[in-house]
């Protein structure tokens, strides 16, 4: 067991650099630009001139998974910044201060946790209207209270040790506390929580997109891809196998990490 | 919140040709020449009503329009959790059990690869499977129970793939309990040991992730009927986003967390009831 799970963890490292070194040189991987059309060369099958295959206009559908790495990346990135940032923030908050701060601040995250995640992305994105950027800041605030509860329940264990005491007594203010000793002790539990969130967030970016809700055409995205090959199942079958497949080993990647991560930062396990 | 969206929703429905006046006039039947305080305001005095007002589009209410499309998102949903159950539940028992054999590694391929894919992404694999290549299923419409077996599979496989680890990792953990030791030492056979003693407390926190999984199904319904092509709750809501039908998305998230909530609370109940430890007197 060991020796599996740390090749898949290799594998999964190996993977996601990759994805991520295609997302950054995308212009020169791709071996045709993601948007242009060739209206003579729709639907054809993978082969050697496309290894994919094209899709209904024409598309090249490697060089648009590549590009596409982009959007699901960038989404990632910039919706679990924000969910950790708001997510630490209200959680050191609700657990440093009096008890109805505490009540209030996490009844405020609760309730954002009382809607399935789509529904409550669906509504938020149609309130900011549609697009890739609406999509990041909608997951990044549907999921801080993932972290808000996280940062909370080990920042309340964490106020109580022997060495926050000994500090305290030395006279070390509330800031250099949290600082010191608070945040580097609560490191490794919310990296872990990042990895699976980044894998959840992807699914949701997909999920939106395939709605018509998230990136909008012609940018390309997998969730987009997906959403065009539904209409040409049986005329054209890998437009729909390789960006979900895409898709699939981007999360699958993730969760491995999230999984292996919190085996080894965790020694209690 | 919702009313902020860009896009005055009278002059959907009034059409492009419509006069000032004539606009005018809807803006006044529905209420959005009111401030939005106002709007508010008599908003949430109807939602106690349970009166979520008229569709923009269709022009009936809302309320009819959910209760019409709901039973069908909710049979997916509940044929989905049973489905996650049956798979999960024997599965996960038997790799916790035998750990490292075939079976548990057979348990943590399933599970690792049903929570990597993408529910919409399976239905739309098994609609190339078993639709196209093999036709076994319709593509789509509605209608009939074999309308709804791929997706209520698409939706089951994900939830399934959760409810199986986490029935792994508490069987495991009941069974390294002291009482497991008490109940061997007595010269159980294993079987009455995994299956009367360990079984029945391992279950306990399996059935409150599946209600709650429940709740989430009725949100994963909304893009895998849109994948299906199902008239159900979800396409309903999907269509009130793309017109901006703003009593309709209203009324659809109301509804959803209602049911939500209402699920987990059902599920608290149920587990004061089986657990007596924590019953509340």
């Amino acid at each position: 067991m060991k020796r599996s799970s740390s090749t898949l963890f290799y594998l999964s490292i190996f993977f996601l650099v990759a994805l991520g070194a295609a997302a950054v040189a995308a212009p020169v991987i791709a071996p045709y630009h993601p948007t242009v059309q060739n209206l003579d060369d729709r639907f054809s099958p993978p082969s050697r001139t496309h290894l994919l295959g094209t899709d209904n206009l024409g598309r090249d559908i490697f060089s648009r998974i590549i590009f596409g790495s982009r959007s699901a990346l960038i989404v990632g990135i910039v919706a679990v910044t924000i969910a950790v940032i708001i997510g630490s923030v209200v959680g050191l908050i609700a657990a440093l201060s009096r008890e109805i701060t505490d009540n209030i601040l996490m009844l405020l995250m609760d309730s954002l946790l009382s809607f399935p995640t789509i529904l409550l992305a669906i509504t938020v994105v149609s309130f900011f209207g549609y697009g890739l950027f609406q999509v990041m800041i909608a997951i990044g605030i549907i999921f801080s209270p993932i972290f808000a509860r996280l940062v909370r329940a080990e920042a309340l264990v964490i106020k109580t040790e022997g060495f926050v005491e000994a500090s305290r007594s030395l006279g070390s203010s509330t800031f250099k506390i949290v600082y010191k000793h608070i945040i580097p002790n609560l490191l490794g539990k919310v990296i872990v929580q990042c990895s699976i969130t980044f894998a959840l967030t992807i699914v949701i970016e997909a999920s939106l997109s395939y709605l018509g809700l998230g990136t909008q055409p012609p940018t390309p995205s997998w969730g987009l891809m997906l959403k065009d090959a539904r209409n040409y199942l049986a005329l054209a079958p890998w437009m729909a196998i390789y960006p979900g497949l895409a898709l699939a080993l981007t999360v699958f990647s993730f969760n491995i990490l999230g999984d292996v991560l919190s085996e080894r930062l965790n020694p209690r396990l | 919140m919702i009313r902020v969206i860009p896009g005055d929703p009278a002059l959907t429905v009034a059409g492009v040709d419509a006069s000032e006046s004539d606009i005018a006039a809807i803006r006044a039947k529905l209420g959005t020449d009111k401030p939005l305080a106002a709007q508010y305001g008599q908003w949430l005095l109807d939602v106690f009503r349970f009166d979520f007002g008229h569709s923009l589009t269709s022009g009936r209410p809302v309320t009819q329009l959910i209760l019409e499309r709901f039973p069908l998102t909710l049979s997916l949903a509940v044929l989905g959790i049973i489905l996650s159950v049956l798979i999960a539940i024997p599965l996960g028992v038997i790799s916790a059990v035998q750990r490292w054999s075939f079976w548990d590694y057979l348990g943590m391929l399933f599970s690792q690869a049903g929570m990597a894919i993408p529910s919409f992404w399976l239905g739309i694999l098994l609609l190339l499977l078993l639709s196209i290549k093999y036709r076994v299923f319709p593509l789509f419409g509605s209608g009939s129970f074999s309308h709804l077996v791929l997706p209520s599979v698409s939706l089951g496989i994900a939830r399934a793939a959760v409810l199986l680890r986490l029935t792994r990792a508490s069987m495991i953990e009941e069974l390294s309990r002291e009482y497991i030791i008490t109940a061997r030492a007595k010269g159980l056979t294993e079987r009455m040991v995994n299956y009367k003693h360990a079984l029945k407390n391992a279950l306990l926190p399996v059935i409150t992730i599946a209600g709650i999984q429940l709740g989430y199904m009725l949100g994963g319904a909304i893009i895998i009927e849109q994948v299906f092509s199902l008239p159900g709750l979800g396409r309903l809501f999907l269509f009130a986003v793309y017109q901006r039908d703003f009593p309709l998305i209203q009324g659809g998230v109301v509804f959803v967390a209602f049911v939500f909530s209402f699920i987990n609370f059902s599920v608290d109940l149920l587990y004061s009831l089986l657990n007596p430890r924590i019953r509340i007197t």
